[in-house]
């Protein structure tokens, strides 16, 4: 008799998702799913739109992280147009993606991730949100982070007219220069950025790290996955969010593959199942082999740990130190402790912070030119950037008008779709035993996919800061077995 | 006395209007206190089933961004339509159709076989496509039907306001969520926000010239865009003449034109005739076959003008055929 359970989480992977997990005759779980009900199509209805327009179009696949999206696509049209912008201007892009990084990060620790751990995964469901965070940390810390992150989009509201879905950028730039009133707000909230994300290490370490009992679930089994990794690193493989090259390494990793944008396709693919509107990647040369973990399986991970074990460091020397306490602290590189997203999440935040402060010293970006005009036959453009939630990549096709013919869309969770999935039913098979579920369960289960922070939607979380779940588990007969929800 | 009881629920959305009521929650703590939000999906739980016993028209107002694009979202719609007292549409998307309303220009098999088939990353050799009902060995998986188009929410129910914007703007929301707790609204079916155009409010208006003539369109990355000037003047296609205000010029302070999100003016009832009209009417020639060569310039003109609302356009869609 198979008994079935529904977990319906009302986060957002481009819509909702819902979990189905089937128990089998002694109420071990025989398999789980993660279903994703929602699809839109940009990828064919951006068909005959003016390529300069796609950045303003294409942002609108997420509200949570358009600049992910509008950056990758301004970069696709760099490449589209043939054109290399003024230093200024790629200076301001990623000065601007910087403090877009920064902001999600930090928030996401805040209101999303951090209650599981500075709260505690045992904690009452009450006290597992930001409000419970406050008391352990403080309210002024709340109130600084509230504070910062209004400062971080009131900045990028100045520099590309809005923050949710920007419109500065184009082939060849930006459509506006900087001011020096503009850099000198941006410089502050950089150095505050910097200090901020230093206290966030201390917070992680003091009430997460000297915690035997979290750090013993850190590492457990149960949050274990020996995958590949992906992400864009620089010329000397160090972590990069703007550019790049795209590079891959083996569960033991070792490098498996690193490659230009450009050649995407040649090394990584989609899966389709019938029963979701999400594909699922995998490596190429490995092949789809089903939901399972290993070197032979062609299944990667992408995202804050994903992108530190595919690095050989960090640029900026605060968040290289963290870095190397990091794997030190965890026994060596790669870790494939899901868990440790969270740390590698704040690792990154203060790298974002460092490189604004960097950016915004930079004399350069008060540069008047911030354009160069394409002259250039469009044809054909790749684009890349580092989402907060993984690598993102936009493929263009155009006539010679520079109107697009096909758009290929790699978006960012879509990446770590299969390894989720892998994680919950790993979770689920560890935790459920003869069809005892209960609220510390669920949590459990809870806390495994919120390690990757499954986007859309995802900042719009904030106000409890827990994923709403509900499990109901059924007879075979359709009979209501058993039932609880975390509300 | 207890509190007016408030919902948000989204359809097909990408989350940025809950983003912008989030961005505005410092400013409106005293609404929020005066309200009492029985539901949020992004923010708070709750599942079809709670909503189901809750008494008809007992949650006083419910928000619902986004397109209705899946049938799950036109089932609760109806539902929400049925528990609340108002339904506001809020943002482009449940307003217009929003961007995701672009999809109308093609046929849902077109779509499928984009996104799952021919994309060049896809790995399909089998030709699956997503269905309603899959049987695993396990048991029966399903997911909502994608329907053949992409319908603004009026479409499906019955709206009593509209909010505007992708996203809403700060401004608006504010005024509209005062307005509501006074119960100072206007008539029932009005958009909650300026009657006039964006031209009105906008301060390039100083450098617009007494008569705009347009020889040949722009397109923004064909030119060095003028940070003071009228966007029309230097022949870029600006959509703030036919464009309603309250967006706080958002774009235009980015140094790019307006796309329209805003939808038209009080009295035009199809955003893309209006635009086309609007800048139409700014061609400098006489001659026609000199006015079919300007307007060859313009690269996408349904795409452009019906950018933010096609569900809503005369013509909503390419094909019309039974769901």
């Amino acid at each position: 008799m198979t008994r079935r359970i529904t977990i319906d989480p009302i986060t957002r992977l481009e819509g909702h998702g819902k979990i189905e997990i089937f128990l089998n005759d002694e109420g071990n779980v025989e398999n789980a799913y993660l279903q994703v009900p929602e699809l839109r199509g940009f990828e064919k209805f951006v068909v005959g739109r003016p390529a300069e327009d796609m950045p303003r179009i294409t942002e609108r696949i997420c509200g949570v992280c358009p600049t992910a999206h509008h950056m990758a696509s301004t970069k696709c049209l760099d490449d589209l147009f043939k054109i290399d912008p003024p230093q200024a201007a790629k200076k301001i892009r990623e000065l601007f993606y910087s403090i877009f990084m920064f902001e999600d990060h930090t928030l996401h620790f805040y209101f999303l991730g951090g209650p599981d751990f500075v709260v505690g995964p045992k904690a009452p469901k009450e006290e597992r949100n930001i409000i419970g965070v406050l008391g352990k940390v403080g309210l002024e810390v709340g109130k600084k982070v509230i504070g910062i992150r209004k400062k971080a989009r009131d900045i990028m509201t100045e520099m590309a007219g809005r923050v949710i879905h920007p419109v500065f950028g184009l082939p060849g730039g930006i459509s506006k220069p900087l001011t020096k009133e503009v850099v000198k707000t941006i410089k502050e909230v950089a150095k505050e950025g910097v200090e901020f994300s230093q206290f966030s290490l201390k917070v992680f370490d003091d009430l997460v790290l000297k915690n035997k009992e979290y750090l013993d679930l850190i590492k457990s089994d149960i949050y274990t996955h020996r995958t590949y990794y992906m992400g864009l690193v620089d010329e000397k493989n160090r972590l990069n969010f703007y550019d790049g090259k795209i590079r891959v390494v083996d569960p033991e990793g070792k490098e498996y593959v690193k490659f230009p944008v450009k050649e995407y396709f040649k090394n990584i693919e989609e899966h389709v199942e019938p029963w979701s509107y999400l594909k699922f990647l995998f490596l190429k040369d490995k092949g789809w082999k089903g939901f399972v973990d290993g070197k032979d399986s062609g299944i990667y991970r992408v995202a804050p740990l994903a992108r530190l074990n595919v690095s050989d460091g960090i640029e900026t020397p605060r968040a290289n130190e963290e870095y190397d306490r990091m794997y030190k602290t965890l026994g060596g590189k790669p870790s494939h402790l899901t868990l440790a997203f969270h740390w590698a999440r704040l690792i990154e935040a203060l790298y974002a912070a460092e490189n604004m402060e960097r950016l915004a010293n930079d004399p350069e970006i008060l540069h008047p030119k911030v354009r160069t005009i394409p002259t250039a036959t469009p044809e054909e453009g790749v684009g890349v950037v580092e989402a907060p939630r993984g690598t993102l990549i936009h493929h263009y096709k155009t006539d010679k008008r520079g109107i697009i013919e096909e758009a290929n869309l790699i978006v960012a969770t879509q990446n770590n779709s299969a390894a989720i999935n892998m994680g919950i039913q790993k979770a689920a098979k560890a935790l459920i035993k003869e069809g005892k579920v209960d609220e510390g369960i669920l949590n459990l289960i809870e806390i495994t996919f919120r390690a990757y922070d499954p986007c859309h939607g995802c900042g719009t979380h904030l106000l409890p800061g827990h994923v709403p779940l509900e499990i109901n588990v059924y007879k075979k007969s359709g009979e209501l077995f058993y039932s609880f929800r975390n509300h | 006395m207890s509190k007016p009881k408030v919902a948000f629920y989204w359809c097909s959305s990408c989350g940025g209007c809950d983003e912008a009521i989030v961005d505005l929650a410092e400013d409106i703590l005293k609404v929020i206190e005066a309200v009492d939000i029985v539901f949020w999906p992004v923010a708070m739980d709750f599942k079809t089933k709670d909503v189901e016993a809750m008494p008809d028209g007992s949650i006083a107002v419910t928000f619902i961004s986004g397109a209705v694009r899946l049938s799950e979202q036109e089932e609760m719609a109806k539902l929400l339509r049925k528990k609340s007292g108002l339904i506001v549409a809020f943002g482009a998307c449940a307003h217009l159709g929003g961007i995701p309303g672009l999809a109308n220009f093609f046929e849902k098999k077109e779509i499928l076989e984009t996104v799952y088939l021919t994309s060049l990353s896809t790995s399909n050799p089998q030709g699956i496509l997503p269905q309603v009902e899959t049987e695993v060995k396990e048991g029966i998986l399903t997911i909502p039907k994608f329907y053949d188009r992409v319908y603004a929410l009026d479409q499906v129910i019955e709206v009593d306001y509209y909010l505007p914007g992708c996203a809403p703007s700060k401004d608006i929301i504010t005024n509209a969520l005062t307005a509501i707790l006074e119960g100072k609204l206007p008539p029932k079916g009005s958009v909650l926000a300026p009657s006039n155009s964006l031209c009105a409010s906008c301060k390039r208006n100083e450098s617009k010239p007494e008569k705009l003539r347009i020889k040949k369109f722009f397109r923004p990355h064909e030119v060095i865009i003028d940070q003071a000037k009228c966007f029309l003047d230097q022949g870029l296609i600006c959509l703030g003449p036919a464009t309603r205000d309250g967006c706080g010029s958002r774009c235009i302070e980015g140094n790019m034109p307006c796309e329209g999100c805003f939808g038209p003016t009080e009295k035009a009832m199809d955003m893309g005739a209006k635009a086309l009209s609007a800048i139409s009417s700014l061609i400098d020639s006489q001659d026609e076959d000199e006015i079919k060569r300007i307007v060859d310039t313009i690269a996408d003109p349904a795409g452009t003008f019906y950018r933010f609302s096609l569900p809503k356009a005369l013509i909503p869609r390419k094909r019309e055929r039974k769901i």
